[in-house]
């Protein structure tokens, strides 16, 4: 790859090659900072009859070309680089999820330390995890054998023991995989490639079990001692592996390495990466969703500790049946304001199944979506806050303080209460007609308490940030700030339960340009004023019993951020409690979108056979 | 409002149409037909032997000695064939007495023996694994090792979702309109084996009685969420189907609700009753979607016109949709104007519409997303 002054750079092509559209952005250095000034789009060209993704690069580039009016594909019908003049760019780079993304095997000696360090790993690195095999998983080894021989993995990682340990169960575990030869998704002339990141002095019992079926990698152990986790040599190799490897035998992949700048990625990879940059860099707590039409992927980074999760079949399209199943429809139908017959909405959830591209013309439709999408955020989430947790097996140190506590190794490191700024994308999230409802969807299903800023990835354009971030941070950065979040607002939430109508928490906002004081009931949400670039300070009192940041019953005042949508105020106490499904559910719902202005009235939208 | 034209997925509905299929064992074999011959659709075209089922031994722990020890007390090797019965170790025991032994449960092959663990590893029979031609017709291709592609004239109809696997049968159309539900006093003793096709939603009485009396299978328009649900025992979270055991393949081609079957695809299937067909309930909605189908092969030179397959395709004016969503779910009208820039739909989004005009008279505007092609 060419060496790269990030002082002479002025134009920087980003693709994203998803598994049904390649996008594709354009940056430009415009008075000294990076913007990002057009963008196009066109079908992925992976599968037949293409089967060539630059097919699809180029298409995508082509639309930018034209926007851009700057000339990007050359007559060799390549990405035209150094930029010169009004042709060209500096840098190209790429990330990808096409085929289905990485797709990994891990295995572990026990379930809930090496296997889930190394299912952290495999994750992080932006890897669809298809199965964990741990000697303790509740199978027996002919079953985990089997499962093993009906996956068809991309990398398989194993792990296992700490440094000095025991070598006997993880060479246990890869006797198991040796002879179940799991064949690889590329067809046969793919050697699988296996990660070996467990107890160093089991390294050579593993290669000899392992035999020669496949391309072992032996990497430092990513759980070298009970305490501590060393997931990056792991991810790296997974990287590499994904490149060498998949990638390699991906149609058309081979010659889109060659035109890139930075390795390509894997598009979750991607976006963790920009989400660890902007959360070091502005030293905050982040969560991000990405919500699909099959998976929701949720990252997480707390006190500088990253988490990806990927929750199979939580999506708002392929998967919605599923959603439904896995929350129930009465879970989903107390987020509707408006009746609905249940048989109905079960038949359209089907049918929205089989048909996956259709969208909602009615507001009806959409109203249920959106309900539907509040249970799939929910259930990402708490499968989120279940993974990323403290390293579990640690030995605690109890002092005579601790007696009353009941602190244990395992404990989620999310703190709603800690969180900073959540960060919406996906077609539900990001395509939503008003920003309210991007802002509501994000509230009832996370739940963030005290004072959470809210934005939206404007076009996803996270993961060609993640990449950039790697060969030109500041334009990463630049463009992350400027372009690529829209900031939604500020939700300030009081933790506590109490009885409707009764105090909750009473508020003091000040700004430059007005002050508004005012107090919020148990139960009640209002909606500021604040727009965009605008920021105002705001001192909350919340009542006994309630909590805004600084404990039960104590002030806290801090400066707040504006947005698309505004500062929302929100006194429906945490846990947010909702009665169940019927009129007394939707009245409250009502009450709640009223206040918020989120859906337009039926009166203004009528419409039917002309 | 501007005329044009946009890509819109369709399934196709052919009256005749030539239809190849590729057949592939899932791992290197024997492939049993050559080029050029003529194969029947449940004739075995490949076969092969996927190596047996693992079972893994902790002898160490079976015969209570350091694992270690396991390879010096093996009495077979890595390699040999073993029977029930057989004794696979045995331990040293004090001064030759007291001698433990394992002996073997299962028939099968030594894979492997380790020192490390004291797991020994023990393989079973090949299992075998045949494919069949799936469709009757003429063998085009073989590759080597792998399968073969055969080809054929049908009639095809690909149905929009389906769940079971691969089976054969005499068309049987049990309903007289394509409206007409599919019920349980349709399904006649003599449907043994039958595809049946059916009008518009199948219901549950319906399926139990296709069942009680030995039908293949059934494709009717639409089916109810509940009634599947009923039929499957769970409810069904991703589309990902082909592999149920529930006694019968089943296959919609409009979708889930009260949906009559298209009257040209109803047309399709009255034309070829008694006509051997073959059925594939396997669906896979996801990206290198696969839709379920129903292939009834055609000998010789027939009757049947012929005509294009309908596939994904442009969509103009004039052109016959159906709307795939509600409010008006199920719709079959023609398209009127295709608007260029997008418009505000009731929900708020905007989106590039197609305006569609009702036979009956009256016409919709409707996103392009929501329409999908239907021939006339």
């Amino acid at each position: 790859m060419r060496t790269i002054d990030p002082s002479a750079v002025q134009v920087i092509l980003a693709t994203d090659c998803g598994s049904t559209t390649t996008k594709a952005i354009l940056i430009e250095r415009i008075d000294g900072v990076y913007r990002q000034t057009h963008r196009g789009e066109a079908p992925t060209t992976v599968e037949a009859p293409f089967a060539d993704v630059t097919i699809g690069v180029i298409n995508a580039v082509t639309e930018v070309q034209e926007l851009a009016k700057r000339r990007l594909v050359g007559d060799d019908g390549r990405i035209l680089q150094p930029a010169t003049g009004d042709a060209g760019c500096d840098i190209y780079i790429s990330t990808s999820s096409a085929g289905g993304g990485l797709q990994m095997i891990v295995a572990g000696v026990v379930r809930e330390m090496t296997a889930e360090s190394a299912k952290r790993a495999a994750l992080g690195a932006g890897a669809i995890v298809m199965d964990v095999i741990a000697s303790n998983d509740r199978r027996r080894p002919h079953e985990q054998i089997q499962r093993i021989r009906e996956l068809r993995p991309d990398i398989i990682l194993i792990s296992g023991g700490v440094d000095g340990g025991t070598t006997t169960h993880v060479v246990q575990i890869a006797e198991l995989i040796a002879p179940a030869r799991p064949r690889p998704r590329f067809g046969s002339k793919y050697t699988l490639p296996v990660i070996y990141a467990g107890n160093k002095d089991a390294a050579p019992l593993v290669r000899q079990a392992i035999g020669n079926g496949f391309d072992l990698t032996i990497v430092d152990n990513l759980r070298p001692v009970l305490e501590r986790e060393n997931l990056g040599p792991a991810r790296d190799a997974i990287h590499d592996l994904f490149l060498e490897h998949v990638m390699a035998h991906a149609p058309g992949y081979d010659a889109l390495m060659q035109w890139t700048d930075a390795p390509i990625m894997p598009t979750p990879g991607a976006v963790g990466n920009i989400l660890q940059t902007i959360a070091a860099r502005q030293g905050i707590n982040v969560v991000g969703v990405d919500i699909g039409g099959a998976t929701t992927d949720v990252f997480s980074v707390f006190d500088g500790t990253f988490n990806r999760t990927v929750s199979a079949n939580l999506g708002m399209s392929y998967s919605i049946s599923n959603v439904c199943a896995e929350a129930g429809m009465a879970n989903v139908l107390r987020w509707v304001h408006m009746a609905m017959d249940e048989r109905e909405l079960r038949n359209r959830v089907k049918n929205k199944m089989i048909r996956p591209t259709t969208i909602p013309q009615t507001l009806d439709a959409l109203v249920f979506e959106q309900a539907v999408a509040r249970e799939a955020l929910r259930l990402a989430y708490v499968q989120h806050k279940a993974f990323a947790t403290t390293l579990r097996g640690v030995q605690q140190q109890r002092t005579v303080g601790d007696t009353f506590s009941q602190a244990v190794s395992g404990q989620t490191i999310i703190d709603a209460m800690k969180l900073d700024l959540l960060v919406a994308s996906g077609g539900v999230l990001s395509h939503a007609p008003r920003m309210h409802q991007t802002a509501m969807m994000l509230i009832d299903a996370f739940e963030p308490e005290g004072f959470t800023a809210l934005a939206k990835d404007s076009i996803f354009m996270m993961p060609h940030l993640g990449v950039l971030a790697q060969v030109h941070p500041q334009a990463s950065l630049d463009v992350f700030e400027r372009d690529c979040l829209i900031q939604l607002g500020t939700c300030v939430a009081a933790t506590g339960t109490g009885q409707a109508g009764r105090p909750c928490f009473r508020f003091a906002l000040r700004s430059g340009t007005r002050s508004e004081t005012g107090e919020m009931a148990f139960g009640e949400l209002r909606l500021l004023p604040l727009a965009a670039g605008e920021t105002a300070m705001l001192t909350v009192d919340p009542e006994r019993g309630f909590d805004c940041g600084a404990g039960a019953g104590h002030r806290v005042e801090r400066e707040v951020r504006g947005g698309t949508v505004g500062l929302i105020l929100d006194a429906r106490g945490r846990p947010l409690g909702l009665p169940d499904a019927g009129e007394a559910s939707r009245a409250q719902v009502r009450r709640w979108v009223q206040a918020l202005d989120i859906y337009p009235d039926r009166a203004e939208t009528a419409q039917g056979p002309a | 409002m501007t005329a044009g034209s946009a890509y819109t997925p369709g399934l196709r509905a052919s009256a005749r149409t030539r239809y190849r299929v590729q057949r592939l064992l899932p791992i290197r074999g024997d492939v049993l037909v050559a080029a050029g011959d003529h194969v029947e659709a449940q004739q075995v075209v490949a076969q092969t032997f996927l190596p047996g089922d693992l079972t893994p031994l902790n002898m160490a722990k079976l015969l209570a000695i350091p694992p270690a020890d396991v390879p010096e007390c093996m009495t077979r090797t890595t390699g040999d064939a073993i029977a029930p019965g057989d004794v696979l170790a045995r331990t040293k025991g004090i001064f030759g007495r007291f001698r433990t032994e394992y002996k073997s449960t299962d028939a099968g092959t030594i894979e492997s023996i380790s020192a490390v663990t004291g797991q020994v590893i023990v393989r079973g029979a090949p299992l075998p694994i045949q494919v069949k031609a799936f469709l009757a017709g003429r063998v085009v291709d073989v590759q080597l090792f792998e399968g073969c592609v055969i080809e054929a004239d049908v009639t095809l109809v690909q149905g929009i979702f389906g769940i079971g696997g691969e089976v054969f049968g005499p068309i049987r159309v049990a309903c007289t309109r394509p409206d007409e539900n599919l019920t349980g006093e349709r399904i006649t003793p003599a449907m043994k084996g039958a595809v049946i096709v059916g009008g518009a939603r199948v219901t549950a009485d319906a399926i139990e009685r296709a069942r009680a009396v030995g039908a293949a299978a059934i494709v009717s328009g639409g089916i109810d969420d509940e009634d599947l649900r009923t039929l499957l025992g769970h409810d069904l979270g991703v589309a990902i189907t082909g592999s149920e055991r529930v006694g019968i393949t089943l296959i919609v081609t409009e979708g889930f609700g009260e949906i009559a079957m298209a009257d040209r695809t109803f047309g399709l299937f009255a034309a070829r009753e008694g006509a051997a067909a073959a059925v594939n309930g396997a669906t896979q909605i996801r990206a290198g979607v696969m839709r379920p189908e129903i292939v009834v092969p055609i000998d010789g030179p027939s009757a049947v016109a012929g005509d294009t397959a309908n596939e994904a395709g442009v969509l103009g004016i004039g052109t016959t949709v159906r709307i795939i969503r509600d409010p008006y779910f199920g719709r079959i009208g023609a398209v009127s104007a295709l608007p260029l820039e997008p418009q505000v739909l009731d929900s708020g989004s905007r989106a590039r519409v197609v305006e569609v005009t009702f036979g009956s008279g009256g016409s919709v505007i409707i996103p392009r997303a929501n329409v999908e092609l239907i021939e006339e």
